[in-house]
């Protein structure tokens, strides 16, 4: 997995790149943490067109991420997941808790 | 009549595995001529099975996964993975979705998605001896290829 982040205004964007599987969640939920305890965001963006595989574990990764945003009183969107990622998010229901922005 | 075709792997339960059981799986798929989005559902599938021996068949050790993949009538794809772990007390509870044992790194969605994205899903389970997946999916012919 690669990880990149910006902040603008007040608004969190991590881009997640590569697959993501239980292998890499434990690092993905601590790097994703750390970036939202360093930068405070009113938003977090997880920016998600990078991602060529997301399995179960990426619903892990995404509420851990919604359960810090709502302690900060903040909110987390899921951006441009590609068709297997986005197929993913459906079978969950997480769309039901955060929201999800097509694009590619 | 056309051959039946079969493959089986072992491996230990590392997690480094997961990625290498799905590439696995959809080398060996893609003699159905499966679409991109059927690929993606059977490394999906498998990944969620593959993860559930991993952390749940074997929690505190690394034991081994059975990996059987074939082609059965009908191009239809079966995929089973078999661990020898501790196995599942109650089945039809760890089927429910959001239901983990897991914490905060597993969503319990795992058997949710199996179920979704394949055809038909078996699960056997003895305590102390290992857990059985058997998933099927029929991959759609497609007119005007090969």
């Amino acid at each position: 997995m690669k990880y990149a982040a910006s902040f603008v205004s007040g608004r969190l964007t991590v881009y997640l790149a590569g697959e993501l599987d239980h292998h890499a969640a434990g690092e993905a939920i601590r790097v994703i943490g750390e970036l939202i305890e360093d930068n405070m965001p009113r938003e977090c963006v997880l920016e998600l067109s990078g991602l060529s595989f997301m399995d179960s574990s990426g619903i892990a990764v995404i509420i851990n991420a919604v359960r810090r945003m709502k302690a900060l009183g903040g909110r987390l969107t899921v951006e441009k997941p590609a068709p297997q990622p986005r197929k993913v998010l459906e079978a969950s229901g997480i769309e039901r808790l955060i929201a999800v922005a097509a694009g590619t | 009549m056309k051959e039946s075709n079969y493959i089986k792997l072992e491996f230990p339960s590392r997690s480094s595995n997961e990625s290498f059981a799905r590439a696995a799986a959809a080398a060996f798929a893609a003699q159905l001529d499966p679409t991109l989005e059927e690929l993606g559902d059977i490394r999906t599938a498998v990944s969620e099975a593959v993860t559930n021996a991993i952390v749940h068949a074997y929690p505190d050790t690394i034991g081994r996964i059975l990996m059987r993949l074939r082609i059965l009538n009908g191009n239809v794809l079966e995929i089973m993975v078999k661990d020898f772990g501790k196995g599942i007390e109650n089945v039809e509870e760890a089927r429910k979705p959001l239901f983990t044992t897991g914490g905060s790194e597993r969503s319990g969605m795992g058997f949710t998605i199996m179920e979704s994205f394949m055809d038909k899903l078996r699960v056997r389970s003895v305590p102390g001896k290992g857990t059985t997946v058997v998933m099927q999916r029929a991959i759609r012919l497609r007119v005007g290829k090969r």
